[in-house]
């Protein structure tokens, strides 16, 4: 690969090319000679500027007598070390990262790796007349020359007589209050212009210093004679008879004198050869580096303010050295990344020491302010605490900034005493079968008998599941077997006197309710927390469910909560059931079966404008197939318009409660089936279990709702209602068996919730409530006693927890529909989010689509798109319009 | 070597920004679309706190369905031989997030891409890393 250099003094040099003679190009450069002790580097360093790389920050001293020279940076002249070639007044033109060139005037250099360190230029708001003689931005030592230039000229001649006679002084005017506004200002000052420096916010330094320390800072400023406007917004420049500027214009129309302008109004990233280059470009300028200064092309890094680091760019020379010392790392084989820049400050500006540190704005939850004031001195202290008023979290100093020495490396750390000792002026101071016959077909997908899973045990040696499906095939399809075949090996197991794990998975060392008592005993109700101290690693697609299932059971949140989010199954993590094709299908809650003309009506016109195909399902509702991710919002929309709620057909939760027409019309029913049934359903809905759970109600003996195939069955008596429980159908198909006899409806209602609050409390992941009945120690008989004769004293408890249950139901799909952060996960794709899944096809069957096979989809057979679907546009650039944080 | 000169001669910015690190639920999948490619992102927590981004395909190679981003992630192994997982929402076989290998049924494998994060943005390669198997 040609990322990565052999390194070693034997190897012949490789070239860096540097972009750019400021400040952090120095550092890097001088960084590199210094540390690259194998000689491994020759350097060339392309200057824009005619001048050596000089200290840009102390430009105003250029005002106090310093020389340009002077503020040449270093002791040492790079030039002087042979490995340098230092291109003075030579300006890029062109980068080319794939072959490796950059283009100056004077031709083309070839390099193995490149930093761009192109800085900044100053931005010049565009204000009608910003381009007038007189007006300057304040960056590069030429800037200042001309700067000082204009104004003494202006001093010397007769540019500011008026009317020829009377003598005014010179006037400047400062655009921006910021850092460097105030150090133009300063410099004016010093010239003996009549300064005003005008600040668009309502504070100057607005990004370093709060309110009181702004306020502080203007009586200073103004204490010595410069004018300070905030909340002022410039309009124009206006020039007088000379062509030159003569005056400033505001928003609100005021005119101020103006013989000089400096514009100090931010910077701009000189990302324009990056642009070219084709390299990624940040929402607001800057070249996009990863956390090694690294480009997204090889060998390119950026470092300064052209670099655009963690989402931003920097407009201070502190993050600028640190990135050109990650480079320099970088190229000499380290793996240094950019830890983040530390913003804090202290300057003196117009003789007034400004500190700023940590959070200076108090943006931490519950953080406490500590100030101090003192109008008259013109000192302004904060201090910003945690909420225990015990660690420093930053603070902003205006006037007496002896403080920030102390401080500044307290950041993080208790002070140990009382803030206001700081702050004074004086202060100094941080899951029974076992018997099934041999010839029994387990696995009907791969016909493994029952017989095939006991041998692999006893002749094979199979001691776990996984051994047990990759010897006998069994569970590897649709996995519905899989809990019997876990209890036939574990019953061989047991006979050969092997001690069986019961663990989930190879995460948790548990089962399921041991795993249920941790989690409701601990308290736990966080995945990372319950994994971290009773399971290991990351967790997989059986724990995690289970996990979600318990959590839920418990009655933790909404199941699109970002931490239960990524436990749960698709199913139940976008509230529908997933088919063969990726897309779902939609069942709403029908309770009992009973529906209204107008709710029918309601349903139908739903599938028909999403083209979803529709069957009655054996729980007496209506499922609608072949609803896309990014559609279940709006489908559900005119669901719960229509009234509708979720039916959880997706869930290992309750399913239906089906019933016979019952009393109300039947001339057999004894009792009213289906309002029972509906107060059932109402009552259970939502309710999370280790397997789906479905209910029976029927209104006489007849037992038309065929509720002893249902985990409860409810049957009418004339003398009440007759307890079932246990069955199903599906894989292994009970009936269920008869609990409890003649029940009123109240006690009919409390056994049930106690019977399955029981079974989702202590059963084996996807255990059934007929398996589970049946390996509890003692049987249906046991557990009646449990939970007719509270034998165990839980009954209360268990009580309270369907009541919790019931007392917080709320439609899952309701609230998903009020929660915008909710709605944004159910996209096909997240960088377009109206475009549907193109490789979905259909085709017409019986009046409705249904998916193409494979076959029909080779064969070029007719195939149709959704209504919908045809208006969409999939094929437009699904990249455009994605959004940068 | 042949496939790293082709991948050399990319432009750069044949990378394609897909999303913000900030919209991907940590351990929980999206699909973006790179140049008609559909790509499953996964957001995973390292031990020591820092994030990584895999991509690989989304279509599920034994259902032929663009589900894998609807997977379930997990981790198979512990310590130096842990590998970071997705589950298939559809059969539930289970594939290596780093090499894309199904470890469940080696008849499928997911074509793996590489991503580059900076400045909060998830930037992805359009061009799948070839299988190592293949290099090799």
């Amino acid at each position: 690969m040609s990322s990565t250099h052999p390194l070693g003094s034997q190897s012949a040099p490789r070239r860096l090319c540097v972009v750019g003679g400021g400040m952090v190009a120095h550092r890097l450069v001088e960084a590199l000679l210094d540390r690259d002790t194998d000689k491994a580097w020759e350097v060339d360093l392309f200057c824009e500027e005619p001048m050596a790389p000089y200290d840009r920050v102390a430009l105003t001293s250029y005002f106090s007598g310093k020389t340009p020279a002077d503020l040449v940076l270093g002791d040492e002249d790079l030039a002087a070390d042979p490995r340098v070639s230092v291109h003075l007044g030579s300006t890029v033109t062109a980068i080319d990262p794939a072959g490796r060139k950059v283009t100056t005037e004077e031709g083309v250099t070839a390099w193995d790796a490149l930093v761009l360190a192109t800085g900044s230029s100053a931005f010049v708001p565009p204000v009608t007349g910003c381009d007038l003689p007189g007006a300057f931005v304040y960056r590069t030592v030429q800037d200042v020359r001309d700067l000082e230039a204009w104004v003494e000229r202006l001093q010397e001649g007769a540019a500011v007589f008026e009317g020829g006679r009377d003598v005014r002084p010179v006037t400047g005017v400062v655009v921006g209050g910021g850092l460097l506004g105030l150090e133009a200002a300063g410099a004016l000052h010093g010239m003996g212009v009549a300064t005003t420096v005008v600040e668009f916010a309502d504070r100057l330094m607005p990004l370093q210093v709060d309110e009181g320390g702004g306020a502080s800072l203007r009586r200073i400023v103004e204490g010595m004679g410069v004018q300070v406007l905030t909340s002022t917004a410039s309009a124009a420049l206006h020039a007088g008879e000379s062509g030159a500027v003569r005056s400033m214009e505001f928003a609100d129309g005021s005119i101020v004198d103006a013989d000089v302008v400096v514009f100090a109004t931010g910077v701009r990233p000189r990302d324009e050869l990056a642009r070219a280059a084709g390299l990624v470009i940040g929402e607001r300028g800057g070249v996009v580096v990863d956390d090694s200064c690294l480009t997204v092309a090889e060998d390119v890094y950026a470092v300064g303010e052209v670099a655009c680091i963690q989402g931003r760019t920097w407009g201070l020379v502190g993050p600028g050295n640190t990135m050109a010392e990650v480079v320099v790392d970088r190229l000499l084989g380290g793996g240094a990344t950019f830890p983040g820049a530390d913003t804090s400050t202290k300057l003196k500006l117009l003789g007034v020491d400004v500190a700023s540190f940590g959070d200076a704005f108090a943006e931490a939850p519950g953080s406490l302010e500590v100030t101090y004031a003192d109008p008259v001195a013109g000192v302004y202290k904060k201090l910003v605490m945690s909420d225990d008023a015990k660690t420093l979290l930053g603070g902003v100093l205006v006037g007496d900034a002896s403080a920030y020495a102390s401080l500044r490396p307290m950041l993080g750390a208790e002070l140990g005493s009382d803030p206001n000792a700081w702050l004074l002026p004086e202060g100094s101071g941080a899951p029974v079968m076992g018997d099934l016959p041999d010839a029994a077909n387990v696995c009907s997908c791969n016909n493994v008998t029952a017989g095939t899973i006991r041998c692999s045990v006893t002749d094979e040696g199979c001691t776990d599941l996984a051994g047990v499906k990759a010897c006998t095939k069994a569970g590897t399809s649709c996995g519905s077997c899989l809990p019997l075949v876990k209890k036939l090996m574990t019953t061989e197991l047991e006979k050969a006197g092997v001690t069986v794990s019961n663990a989930l998975c190879e995460h948790f060392e548990f089962s399921r309710a041991q795993l249920f008592d941790i989690i409701s005993v601990t308290g736990l109700r966080n995945f990372s927390e319950i994994i971290s101290s009773h399971g290991t690693g990351r967790g997989c697609d059986i724990c995690r469910p289970v996990v979600a299932s318990i959590l839920s059971s418990l009655g933790t949140g909404h199941v699109m909560d970002t931490d239960l989010a990524r436990l749960q199954d698709t199913n139940d993590h976008v509230m529908a059931n997933l088919q063969k094709d990726g897309t779902y299908s939609v069942v709403p809650r029908v309770p009992a079966g009973e529906i209204t003309p107008a709710g029918l009506i309601a349903i139908g016109q739903v599938a028909a404008d999403f083209g979803l195909y529709t069957k009655i399902t054996g729980g007496q509702r209506i499922d609608l197939f072949g609803a896309r991710l990014e559609q279940l919002p709006e489908i559900w929309k005119r669901l719960v318009e229509a009234g509708f709620e979720s039916g959880h057909a997706y869930g290992k939760s309750l399913r239906t409660v089906k019933s016979c027409v019952g009393s109300t019309w039947c001339r057999y029913g004894v009792q009213d089936s289906v309002g029972m049934a509906i107060d059932l359903e109402l009552r259970y809905r939502g309710l999370r279990s280790p397997h789906k759970l479905k209910l029976g109600v029927s209104g006489c003996a007849r037992e038309c709702a065929e509720a002893r195939g249902k985990d409860v069955g409810v049957i009418a008596t004339d003398n009440g209602w007759n307890l079932y429980v246990g069955g199903n159908g599906g894989f292994t198909p009970r009936h269920a068996q008869l609990f409890a006899e003649d029940l009123d409806t109240e006690t009919l209602v409390r056994t049930i919730d106690r019977f399955l609050m029981y079974y989702v409390r202590t059963a084996d992941r996807l255990q059934r409530t007929a398996p589970w009945v049946e390996a509890h120690e003692g049987g249906i008989d046991a557990i009646r006693e449990v939970i007719m004769e509270d034998s165990l004293g839980i009954c209360a408890d268990l009580d309270a927890a369907m009541e919790s249950h019931v007392d917080n139901y709320r439609d899952e799909w309701a609230a998903t529909l009020a929660d915008p952060a909710k709605l944004s996960q159910f996209v096909s794709f997240i960088n377009a989010p109206d475009a549907g899944d193109p490789d979905l096809t259909y085709v017409e069957e019986r009046g409705q689509r249904r998916p193409a096979t494979a076959e029909e989809r080779e064969s070029g057979a007719p195939i149709i798109a959704g209504p919908r679907l045809a208006t969409r546009t999939w094929e437009s650039d699904a990249t455009e319009g994605m959004v940068h944080s | 070597m042949t496939e790293t000169v082709e991948q050399g001669q990319q432009p750069p910015n044949a990378w394609v920004a897909v999303c913000t690190k900030r919209q991907l639920i940590p351990e929980r999948g999206v699909a973006v679309l790179v140049k008609d490619q559909q790509v499953a992102l996964f957001r995973v927590t390292a031990p020591d706190g820092s994030d990584f981004v895999y991509a690989v395909g989304h279509k599920d190679p034994f259902s032929d369905a663009n589900v894998i981003a609807r997977g379930i992630v997990g981790s198979v192994g512990a310590g130096e031989e842990l590998r970071d997982t997705v589950a298939s929402p559809m059969y539930k076989h289970v594939f290596d997030l780093a090499t894309g290998e199904c470890l469940t049924d080696p008849a499928g494998r997911l074509p793996v891409y590489r991503t580059w994060i900076a400045g909060g943005v998830v930037y992805i390669h359009p061009v799948p890393i070839a299988p190592p198997a293949l290099v090799a």
